[in-house]
């Protein structure tokens, strides 16, 4: 087991890291934790505390545009999760063991809608939105953005970063496991089925977690390719904080957060089982 | 489908040409469907509004594709936009610093913490980083806020009400919290594989312990100070959000300049070519992190790789990002 790792530093030194250490942390939750309590005000004044109350949780599900709001990102979440794993764990796959036409391009491509800032990926699609319904529209149907526009663009980024991730976990696949199920007459289906895809299923569900957090996160694509009906509920959010806080955006802010921080808490108990189950495998 | 990939049960130099070919299909049928969606919803809109940034504003505020010109790339010259880019790149490079200077420290005490302590002292560093960071900027803009907590702790200890919302000042604080912990990480990965051997050697040989830092330490984790650098200058400089939030009208960045164009000022061609240049800079910069990161970690990014499989350590941190 390792113990404290030998740095050479002074007592003192050390003595100052470990309080600076604590200063972070502090600046890291005490805005967050700021926040929480004071969405469980009383008072509709934000800066004064009157006691503890549910009252702006209650408002805030009883307004109709925000639980519509919330609907849609729900949606676009489940939609664009559900498809961008299929596709990005395909891609995954294809570029880490196969050699075909193309391939250089892709995999220089794929990374791209991550690294390229929200706004400018927000004014591509716009753009291109705009172009493709005046091409559709001559045709006849008639096509607006919307909840589906929305969907679309969540989609593109997501594909990426989940490929990202199950690449990363192909990355330490041992081939040798394939190989024996191969020379024990498995076919290529039934070892990709019971073999590959056993393996790499921790890749995959942590790359749907990612793609889930990003589509629910994603305020400044979804703010250019939403429609009237389509506000998800980081736009709405975005949009009525530049008219002023109220306590009713803290409470929505404190379920954004609640929403999140399950998700995070999901993927490491993900993470954790993994690490137990390889564990597992090194024993046997 | 068969994506083990090994279809070769024939011998001889045409079986293995053909295996070769059934291969290549076989890759090609994978790839195609997230590869053709990353065409007509990622490449296509990018070659689109490359072409928009030569295009013409008209007098309505439409777009208009005939009659090609460089204008809205003459028009980034003025006067107005060199200052807004000059102020992003300004406030990008102070995010940049403040982040190194807060980070390393953090990311030094918790690198060298046992193993047990480590893992759940990441955890809580991972929890901000993955929660919504429209939240994290209304947290701080609600903190921060006039009538906000912090002005009225300092009310009531006597030292008045601050102002310090829709400031460059409040920008750079909601950018640093944003984006701290994509700084932390990178340095966290370097300094968690150095081999502290080394500075115990320089110690043995009568360095100091800062010397110790500045002439080991400091230099062998140099990848993880470059690689962090970038993950925040490159939000950081096109950043939309947070001055948005935090930010007033002296506080433009290129990043609303940007959104402005699309929507109230309605000149797509202008808009088109300052996001042209943006992905251009971000490339940029990515590839230069890059060609650093391959050759300063050279030699050392396969044993790290070792030693971390050898101890069986879950990799919370190439998960995250």
């Amino acid at each position: 087991m390792a113990g404290v790792v030998e740095t050479g530093l002074g007592q003192r030194t050390r003595r100052w890291l470990a309080a600076w250490a604590w200063v972070v942390f502090a600046f890291l939750y005490v805005p967050i934790a700021v926040l929480v309590v004071f969405s469980f005000n009383a008072s509709s004044r934000v800066n004064i505390w009157g006691g503890f109350s549910f009252q702006w949780y209650g408002e805030a599900l009883g307004n109709e545009v925000i639980t519509s709001a919330i609907r849609v990102s729900l949606i676009v979440a489940a939609v664009s999760t559900a498809v961008s794993v299929v596709l990005g764990t395909a891609v995954a796959l294809a570029l880490d063991r196969y050699r075909f036409r193309g391939r250089r391009a892709l995999d220089g491509t794929i990374y791209l809608p991550i690294v390229i800032p929200d706004i400018t990926m927000a004014v591509m699609l716009l753009v291109f939105f705009a172009e493709a319904f005046k091409l559709i529209d001559s045709f006849g149907p008639r096509f607006t953005l919307g909840i589906s526009t929305v969907a679309l663009s969540h989609i593109a980024f997501n594909i990426s970063f989940v490929c990202v991730v199950v690449r990363a976990r192909l990355d330490q696949f041992d081939r040798t496991l394939e190989e024996a199920a191969r020379d024990l007459y498995a076919t290529g289906w039934q070892t990709f089925r019971r073999v590959t895809l056993p393996l790499i299923m921790p890749g995959i569900a942590a790359g749907g977690l990612l793609a889930l957090t990003l589509s629910l996160d994603d305020v400044v694509i979804s703010a250019f390719v939403a429609g009237p009906g389509s506000t998800t509920l980081p736009v709405y959010v975005f949009s009525s904080i530049r008219r002023g806080v109220t306590p009713e955006l803290n409470a929505i802010s404190t379920l954004m957060l609640a929403a999140s921080i399950t998700l995070v808490l999901g993927s490491l108990a993900l993470q954790r089982r993994r690490a137990s189950a390889s564990q597992q495998t090194q024993v046997l | 489908m068969q994506p083990a990939g090994r279809t070769s049960e024939t011998t001889g130099a045409s079986g293995e040409k053909a295996a070769a070919q059934a291969q290549r299909r076989q890759g090609m049928l994978l790839a195609s469907p997230g590869a053709l969606y990353l065409l007509i919803f990622f490449v296509a809109p990018l070659a689109l509004i490359s072409v928009y940034s030569f295009a013409t504003r008209t007098s309505t505020g439409r777009t208009s594709l005939s009659g090609w010109n460089v204008e809205s790339y003459r028009a980034i010259g003025d006067d107005i936009i060199v200052g807004i880019v000059g102020r992003s790149a300004w406030l990008a490079t102070l995010t940049t610093a403040l982040c190194l200077a807060v980070g390393y420290p953090f990311a030094y005490y918790l690198a060298t913490r046992p193993r047990h302590v480590r893992a759940i002292l990441l955890v809580l560093v991972m929890i901000p980083f993955w929660t919504n960071g429209l939240v994290r900027v209304f947290a701080i803009r609600f903190l921060l806020g006039s009538n906000g907590p912090a002005s009225a702790l300092s009310e009531s200890l006597g030292f008045g009400t601050f102002r310090i919302l829709f400031t460059p000042t409040a920008v750079t604080i909601g950018m640093v919290y944003s984006f701290l912990t994509l700084m932390v990480l990178p340095l966290y990965v370097a300094l968690e594989r150095m081999d502290w051997s080394l500075t115990e050697a320089a110690r043995d040989l009568y360095a100091s312990g800062s010397k110790a830092f500045w002439k080991v330490t400091l230099p062998l984790t140099k990848s993880g100070i470059v690689a962090g650098s970038v993950l925040v200058f490159v939000p950081s400089f096109g950043s939309y959000v947070v001055p948005d939030i935090l930010g007033g009208a002296k506080t433009l960045l290129i990043g609303s300049y940007i959104a402005r164009q699309f929507r109230d000022a309605r000149n797509w061609p202008l808009g088109a070519a300052l996001s042209v240049l943006l992905i251009a800079a971000m490339l940029i910069a990515v590839a230069l992190n890059q060609r650093s990161g391959s050759g300063a970690e050279g030699g050392d990014r396969p044993r790290g790789r070792r030693r971390r499989r050898a101890r069986d350590e879950p990799e919370p941190v190439t998960a995250a990002v």
